[in-house]
């Protein structure tokens, strides 16, 4: 009948003022955690948003090309050796750039504002993204010259497009502005979302693209989407690919045999299936930048602030118990059983601190989604997860408080 | 005859190490009866609290033998130790109650030991031993809401709850003033009667020397005994207090 007292929970109730510290500085640690970890995934799940947006199963890019902000040009023939290979219903090429934007509706002084965006050049006969408010009517806009699609979801530097659109279509007109000292006019919204890497969309005809980056040649495209018939095995046709495709065939060694079938390099081209174009873009920002490193070092630290507040409650909670636990001693208790208490209230501590820093951290999640266009959000695994960081840290903080219980003496008591 | 509850033949003790070595306990040879009420009492630092320690297990036996309740205390083993200190009960100079606890938990908490007593029975047998030592009215209060004398007698409730043969108390009622620490006394001496426990009293108190059936006296750490059923207590135990 060990549980008949908890005396783990009412020496921490006892103690209201130093319960209520603890837990905020456990809140304070999970919410720490929460948001380097939201942040991170989210930087990590905007850089791919793009990819994950495409409708292709196949796709080809340049061997030299690393991530959307850094692609290079290959060229379009190489998308149309494909063609043969059966089950591959369509290709598209795509051209992708990053222009100055000139923000419209900049009434500061003395210049206009301007700020980088990415530029996407589509072929309008084929629908090749996945997102809102891509129809055929805005495919057949953008067919018209200089026209092209804003992404109401760019960062609002861009200036007030998405506002000011209805209410210029309402008067028959089209908001005007220049994208690298080349003229252009908003003939549509569509939702993409800013990214790590372009904080603004515009998407457009490959002939407009061209007419905006006039030095690029034509037929040097950045990405060739290819689209299979319903039902057609993504693994059987990228290995007739591999089979087929002119140039000398490379694998990164690194790779597993799965990963090689859907990541491979044939000449001055490499192709991928639509997960292995997607974890190109995201080892691109896990291993060739330092954001896991520093998000990684913000949540070492709140797992460590953590250890030391819940090691400093339970070693003051324990030097202040002391003499009850050498009394405790000398009544017939063991040792163990002061050892549970003690874990007892790093468990309790664990749990009540984590469920106010659960709640806070989904709330910040909210207001910085708002604030930034950035897709954080609570899931259930990265709660799991700092419920297990912080379940860790108060055990560690457990383990160091609790040598100090055997310093309760039951012979210094009398 | 029974045999006695606590034998003790040519107990030595010392502390400290190498040339700081001292000895406190010189040679302590005593017994005591079942039921037996026995008082102790000494100049400070002769060496009575060290004694107590000794009995109640809470110290090792360094030399003579040292029987409680039938149990050879020197060499044994830390579970033989814990085993015995469940079947003594402990009333200390400070109550010692555990504050998050209130009166009526910390009398539970020495039950709680004991594996066959249902958490039902706990509490219906703490809340009579609080009502035995007039306690009925504060059985929910934690200590820092009772008074001394009332602390000391949560400190006895939980020491007799579950029938000790042996209750060991050390200086009980030092903090207390003289009328309640009169009422304690009494309530400790006639419980521990009503239940046939022995009782080891260490006091300075020589106002409460009459609820003993035997008087011990230390000095230097050397032990007399007085029947006080035969004789008057002497002198020099009374002139201590
Ligand atoms: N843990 C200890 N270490 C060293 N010396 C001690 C310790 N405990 C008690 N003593 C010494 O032993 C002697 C007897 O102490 P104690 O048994 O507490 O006496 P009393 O209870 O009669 O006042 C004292 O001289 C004291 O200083
Ligand atoms: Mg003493």
């Amino acid at each position: 009948m060990i549980f008949a007292i908890p005396l783990a929970w009412l020496q921490l109730k006892r103690e209201t003022i130093r319960l209520l510290v603890a837990i905020a500085g456990i809140s304070f640690a999970v919410i720490l955690m929460f948001l380097q970890l939201g942040f991170q995934d989210a930087l990590f799940e905007s850089a791919i948003t793009f990819h994950k947006n495409l409708k292709g199963d196949i796709f080809i890019i340049s061997s030299q090309s690393t991530a959307l902000i850094a692609m290079e040009n290959f060229p379009e023939r190489r998308l149309y050796q494909t063609y043969g290979v059966p089950g591959i219903k369509n290709v598209s090429p795509m051209y992708i750039g990053f222009g100055t934007w000139k923000n419209p509706f900049w009434e500061g002084l003395p210049k206009s504002q301007t700020r980088q965006l990415m530029v996407t050049g589509v072929n309008p006969s084929d629908d090749v993204l996945d997102i809102p408010g891509f129809t055929v009517q805005a495919r057949n806009e953008i067919r018209l010259e200089d026209r092209l699609l804003f992404d109401s979801k760019s960062r609002e530097e861009f200036g007030p497009i998405a506002q000011k659109f209805p209410e210029y279509q309402a008067k028959g007109e089209l908001i005007r502005t220049e994208i690298s000292n080349k003229q252009v006019k908003i003939a549509g919204l569509v939702e993409l979302g800013a990214s790590f890497g372009a904080d603004g969309n515009v998407i457009t005809s490959d002939d407009n693209f061209r007419r905006i980056f006039d030095q690029r040649q034509k037929g040097d495209i950045n990405v060739g989407i290819i689209q299979l018939e319903p039902g057609t095995d993504v693994l059987k046709t990228l290995d007739t690919l591999k089979a087929t495709m002119p140039g000398s065939l490379r694998v990164n060694p690194k790779l597993t045999p799965e990963q090689a079938r859907e990541d491979f390099i044939i000449g001055d081209v490499r192709i991928l299936s639509k997960k292995g174009f997607i974890n190109v873009e995201l080892k691109y920002w896990q291993e060739g930048t330092a954001i896991g490193f520093i998000f990684g070092l913000g949540v070492a630290i709140g797992f460590i602030v953590g250890i030391v507040i819940v090691y400093q409650i339970l070693y003051t909670d324990v030097t202040d118990h002391l003499a009850e636990y050498a009394t405790l001693k000398a009544m017939g208790y063991k040792n163990r059983y002061l050892l549970k208490v003690v874990f007892q209230e790093a468990m309790i501590l664990a749990v009540m601190g984590f469920i106010p820093g659960y709640l806070l951290s989904s709330g910040m999640y909210v207001l910085t989604r708002n604030a930034t266009a950035l897709p954080v959000g609570m899931t259930t695994s990265r709660g799991v997860f700092v419920f297990c960081l912080a379940v860790i840290m108060c055990l560690i903080s457990g383990i160091i408080a609790v040598r100090k219980v055997q310093d309760a003496d039951p012979a210094d008591i009398f | 005859m029974t045999e006695p509850i606590i034998a003790i033949d040519k107990v030595n003790h010392y502390f400290g190490k190498g040339n700081l070595r001292k000895q406190i306990l010189f040679e302590v040879t005593t017994t005591v009866d079942p039921g037996e009420v026995v008082i102790m009492t000494g100049p400070s630092g002769s060496g009575k609290t060290t004694l107590l320690t000794l009995i109640g297990a809470l110290r090792s036996t360094q030399e003579g033998s040292m029987k409680v309740l039938g149990q050879e205390l020197r060499n044994a083993a830390e579970g033989q130790l814990v085993g015995l200190r469940r079947n003594v009960g402990y009333i200390f100079q400070a109550h010692n109650l555990l504050n998050s606890l209130t009166a009526k938990q910390n009398v539970m908490m020495s039950l709680e030991l004991h594996d066959q007593i249902t958490p039902t029975e706990a509490k219906e047998m703490a809340e009579g031993m609080l009502e035995a030592v007039g306690l009925q009215e504060r059985m929910n209060y934690y200590p820092d809401e009772l008074s001394g004398g009332q602390k000391q007698r949560v400190a006895i409730a939980r020491a007799l709850v579950s029938n000790p043969k042996l209750v060991l108390a050390d200086e009980p009622t030092a903090a207390l003033d003289k009328k309640s620490g009169r009422d304690v006394v009494e309530i400790m001496r006639n419980l521990a009667k009503e239940r046939g426990s022995a009782v080891v009293l260490v006091t300075h108190d020589n106002r409460i020397l009459d609820v003993a059936d035997r008087l011990i006296h230390m000095e230097d750490g050397r032990l007399e005994s007085y029947d006080l059923d035969q004789e008057p207590a002497p002198e020099k135990a009374i002139a201590l207090g």
